[in-house]
C-alpha cells in the first residue's frame, strides 16, 4: 500500500499496463491529472481538438495492437471524445479514454463544464466507469484495460470527478479483476469444428470471407495456409483489409458495396462461405436477408452477439478467429486431399483476370485507381496507410493493396470523415519507423486539418495525400447516379490552397499535375520525415465503381 | 413479425448503480421493446434479479439474450419456460366507490379473485390482487365497471418450478 493522490495513483496505474503515451488536451477538470503527468515519465501528445485525440490513440492501438489511451476535460472536452469513442466501438478497437468530471458535490447541479459523459458513452463503449473515490482508481483502471483488450476490444472510458484526483489515499495496486459477468470463450467448441470441416471437405466452391477480426485475434498466417490447403479465395471487409497480403493469387479484395468484381462475383459463385471475425455488415453483405442464402455459411466471431444478428449462419462457431482456423485447419490437413488445382480454381483465377483487363481500360492523367497502384510502387511495403471516408476510402480500398496485418486502417462502420489524419498521428507514434500516409479527399482532410499543428510541433511526420476534386466527392456520386444530377450541398469552392495550408503550418506542401510529379512528391516526402501535404487534383467527375445500389444485392453490381 | 408471443427472460446482474440505465438503454438502442420489467435484490450479496418480458419470436428473444449477456454487469440470463415457470404480477388498484352497495360489490369481487382490501375511505377502496398477468387485466376490466381512480402495477416476476433455478454459483 502507497499514499498518493487520485491522480498520482492512476499514471502509476497506467504505468503498470505499459502506457508509453497519452493523446489529449487539458482542461479545468483534468489540470491535477496534468499536473501529476509531468513526473510520470509517460508522454503526453497535445492534439487540437479531442476528437482527434481520440482517433489518434485509435490508430496508435491499430497500428501497434496495443491499447490506445486518449483524454479529455470534463463537458465539452468529454463531448468531442464522443465521435471517437464510437468510431472505435464500431471498428472493435480497444482504447481507455479518460475524461475529467466536475467534483463530487457538483455532479448533478449543471455545474460548469458537466456533461454526463457515462450517460452519453454508455451505448458506444465496451463498458464505462466513473470513480467514486480515490482508492477505486488502481482497480478501474487494471479493469478498464482487461475489458478493452479482451474478448471483442473495444474502448472503456473512466470519468474521474476532480476531487477524487486530489483526494490522498492508500493505493493499492495489486488487486485481482473480478468480473462475474465478462467472461470471454476463446476456445471453439469442438462439435462446431467438426461440423465446419465435414462442409469444408465436401465444398466445391469454397470461399474465405476475412474481417478485423482476422487482424485483431493475429490469425493473419493460419487463414493464409487454410485458404492454400483449400484453394479457397479470400475476400475480406474494409477491416479485415491486409490481413492476407492482397498481391497473393487467392486474394480477391473487398466484397461488398464497393467490393471488386472479382470478390462479389466469386461470393455469388460459391457453395461455402467460410466468414471469420466479422459482422456482416450491410456495406458487406449489402441486402442482409438475401446474402449468402445460395450457399453454407460458416460464420465464426468472438462476439456470440454477431452470430445470427444480420446474416444467419450455417454453422455458428463463437471462438478466436485464430485458434478456430487453426482447429479447422490442423483436422482438415488430415482428411484433404491435396487440391492442386480444381474448376473452381481455375474459376478464381478466370474471373481475377477478367476484371483486372475490364479495370484496366479507360485509363487517363490522375486517375484515381492509376494513382493508388502508382502510390503501392512508391511506397514500401511496410507503409501503414490510413484513409479518410467517402471516395477517397473506397479508391484506397479497391486499388491500393496492402500486404500486411495492421496497415491499413479505416473506419469502417462509423464512416468517420476526418478519422485519417490523427489516426496517421497515432499509427506513426506507435510505429515511429514506418512512413504513415493518409489517403485523403479534400472534404474529410477539412474536418481534422488543424492536428497539422500537432504532426509539426510534436515531430511526428506523416503524409497526406489530398485527391482533391473539391467537392463532396461520394455524395456527389450519389447525386449524379441516383438524384439526376442535382448536386445539393456538395461544391466546397476549391479553398483552401492546401499547399499554403500546411505551409502555414510549419509543414511542406507540395502541388502535383502528373503521375510523375505524384510519385516524386511522395517520395521526398517520406525521405524528408516532415509533415507533407501533397494536393492531388482530380475530376468532379469521377465515380467509385463497381457499386451496389442501396437496397440491392451482389447480384444487382454494376461499374459504369 | 411471425410467432410473436410474451416470454420472460430471467436475468442476474450486479446489484450497483447504472446497472438499470446499461440493460434499459440496450433495449431502445437495438429497438428491442420492453413489455414489463421488475427489479429487486437476490438473497446473494451484490446481485440482482431482473424480470424482463418481451413480445416477439425466437429470433427476437434470441437476440435480446445474447445483446443482454454482453453486457458486463449481466452475470446470467435464461428464457424461462412458460409450461414450467410461477410468473406473478401484484397490482394496487383504487376503486371508486361512493356508497356501501358499490363498496360491498368490490369486496365480493376481491374475494372471488383471492385478493385482499388494504385501504377503505368514504370515496374509494384501495385493492391488492396478486396472480398472472391475465388475472390481474381481467381485474382491473371488471373494476372499471366501478370506476377506476389509480393503477400500480409491478411488471411481472418469476421463477421455475422445481430443481431448476437462475442462480450464480
Amino acid at each position: 500500500m502507497t499514499k498518493m493522490s487520485g491522480a498520482q495513483a492512476l499514471l502509476e496505474a497506467l504505468k503498470r499496463q505499459n502506457v508509453e503515451v497519452i493523446f489529449g488536451i487539458p482542461g479545468g477538470a483534468v489540470i491535477p491529472i496534468y499536473d501529476a503527468l509531468l513526473d510520470s515519465g509517460i508522454r503526453y501528445i497535445l492534439s487540437r481538438h479531442e476528437q482527434c485525440a481520440a482517433h489518434a490513440a485509435d490508430g496508435y492501438a491499430r497500428a501497434s495492437g496495443r491499447p490506445g489511451v486518449c483524454m479529455a476535460t470534463s463537458g465539452p472536452g468529454a463531448t468531442n471524445l464522443v465521435t471517437g469513442i464510437a468510431n472505435a466501438y464500431m471498428d472493435s478497437s480497444p482504447i481507455v479514454a479518460i475524461t475529467g468530471q466536475v467534483p463530487r458535490p457538483f455532479i448533478g447541479k449543471d455545474a460548469f463544464q458537466e456533461a454526463d459523459i457515462v450517460g452519453i458513452t454508455t451505448p458506444i463503449t465496451k463498458e464505462n466507469f466513473q470513480a467514486g473515490k480515490a482508492s477505486e482508481i488502481p482497480k478501474i483502471v487494471n479493469t478498464a484495460f482487461y475489458i478493452a483488450t479482451t474478448g471483442r476490444p473495444g474502448p472503456v472510458l473512466i470519468d474521474v470527478p476532480k476531487d477524487v484526483q486530489t483526494e490522498v489515499d492508500e493505493m493499492d495496486f495489486s488487486n485481482r479483476i473480478e468480473l462475474r459477468g465478462y467472461k470471454p470463450n476463446y476456445d471453439p467448441h469442438p462439435v462446431q469444428v467438426k461440423k465446419a470441416v465435414e462442409a469444408l471437405t465436401h465444398a466445391e466452391r469454397p470461399i474465405i470471407l476475412a474481417g478485423g477480426g482476422v487482424i485483431l485475434s493475429k490469425a493473419s498466417s493460419e487463414l493464409l495456409a487454410l485458404a492454400e490447403l483449400l484453394q479457397a479465395s479470400v475476400a475480406t471487409s474494409l477491416m479485415g483489409k491486409g490481413c492476407v497480403p492482397e498481391n497473393h493469387p487467392l486474394s480477391v479484395g473487398m466484397v461488398g458495396m464497393h467490393g471488386t468484381k472479382a470478390a462479389n462475383k466469386l461470393m455469388l459463385e460459391a457453395d461455402v462461405i467460410l466468414a471469420v471475425g466479422l459482422r456482416f455488415s450491410d456495406r458487406t453483405a449489402c441486402k442482409l436477408e438475401e446474402f449468402g442464402s445460395w450457399a453454407k455459411i460458416i460464420h465464426i466471431d468472438i462476439d456470440s452477439a454477431e452470430i445470427g444478428k444480420n446474416v444467419g449462419a450455417y454453422i455458428p462457431i463463437v471462438a478466436d478467429a485464430r485458434l478456430c482456423i487453426d482447429a479447422i485447419y490442423k483436422t482438415l490437413v488430415q482428411q484433404l486431399k491435396e487440391r492442386k488445382s480444381s474448376p473452381w480454381a481455375d474459376r478464381v483465377q478466370e474471373i481475377k483476370k477478367q476484371s483486372q483487363e475490364e479495370t484496366n481500360s479507360n485509363e487517363g492523367s490522375l486517375k484515381p485507381r492509376q494513382l493508388m497502384m502508382e502510390l503501392r510502387k512508391v511506397l514500401p511495403d511496410e507503409t501503414i496507410v490510413t484513409t479518410e471516408v467517402g471516395q477517397n476510402q473506397m479508391w484506397a480500398a479497391l486499388y491500393f493493396q496492402a500486404y500486411k496485418p495492421r496497415t491499413f486502417i479505416s473506419s469502417g462502420g462509423l464512416g468517420t470523415m476526418g478519422f485519417g489524419f490523427p489516426a496517421a498521428i497515432g499509427a506513426k507514434v506507435a510505429c515511429p519507423d514506418k512512413p504513415v500516409v493518409d489517403i485523403a479527399g479534400d472534404g474529410s482532410f477539412i474536418m481534422t486539418e488543424q492536428e497539422l499543428a500537432c504532426s509539426v510541433v510534436e515531430e511526428i511526420p506523416v503524409t497526406v495525400i489530398v485527391l482533391n476534386n473539391s467537392v463532396l466527392g461520394m455524395v456527389a456520386q450519389w447525386q449524379r447516379l441516383f438524384y439526376k444530377r442535382r448536386y445539393s450541398a456538395v461544391h466546397l469552392g476549391g479553398v483552401p490552397d492546401f499547399v499554403k495550408l500546411a505551409e502555414a503550418y510549419g509543414a511542406q506542401g507540395f502541388h502535383v499535375e502528373s503521375v510523375s510529379e505524384f510519385s516524386e512528391a511522395v517520395r521526398k516526402a517520406i525521405k524528408s520525415e516532415v509533415t507533407t501535404v501533397i494536393d492531388v487534383p482530380i475530376s468532379p467527375e469521377e465515380n467509385v465503381f463497381p457499386m451496389v445500389p442501396v437496397g440491392g444485392g451482389l447480384k444487382d453490381m454494376f461499374w459504369e | 413479425m411471425e410467432n410473436r408471443q410474451t416470454h420472460v427472460i430471467a436475468t442476474i446482474v450486479e446489484h450497483k448503480p447504472g446497472v438499470l440505465y446499461k440493460v434499459s438503454n440496450m433495449f431502445r438502442r437495438r429497438g428491442f421493446n420492453i413489455e414489463s420489467i421488475s427489479v429487486g435484490p437476490t438473497d446473494q450479496e451484490g446481485l440482482a434479479r431482473m424480470t424482463i418480458t418481451i413480445n416477439g419470436d425466437e429470433r427476437l428473444v434470441e437476440q435480446v439474450i445474447k445483446q443482454l449477456s454482453k453486457l458486463i454487469e449481466v452475470v446470467k440470463v435464461s428464457e424461462l419456460e412458460p409450461s414450467s415457470t410461477v410468473a406473478r404480477e401484484m397490482a394496487l388498484v383504487k376503486v371508486h366507490t361512493p356508497n356501501a352497495k358499490n363498496r360491498s360489490d368490490v369486496i365480493n369481487y376481491v374475494n372471488i379473485f383471492r385478493g385482499h382490501a388494504v385501504d377503505v375511505s368514504p370515496e374509494s377502496i384501495m385493492v391488492e390482487v396478486t396472480g398472472s398477468p391475465d388475472k390481474i387485466d381481467a381485474f382491473i376490466d371488471l373494476m372499471k365497471t366501478f370506476g377506476i381512480k389509480e393503477v400500480a402495477r409491478t411488471g411481472v416476476t418469476a421463477l421455475s418450478r422445481g430443481v431448476k433455478s437462475v442462480r450464480i454459483d
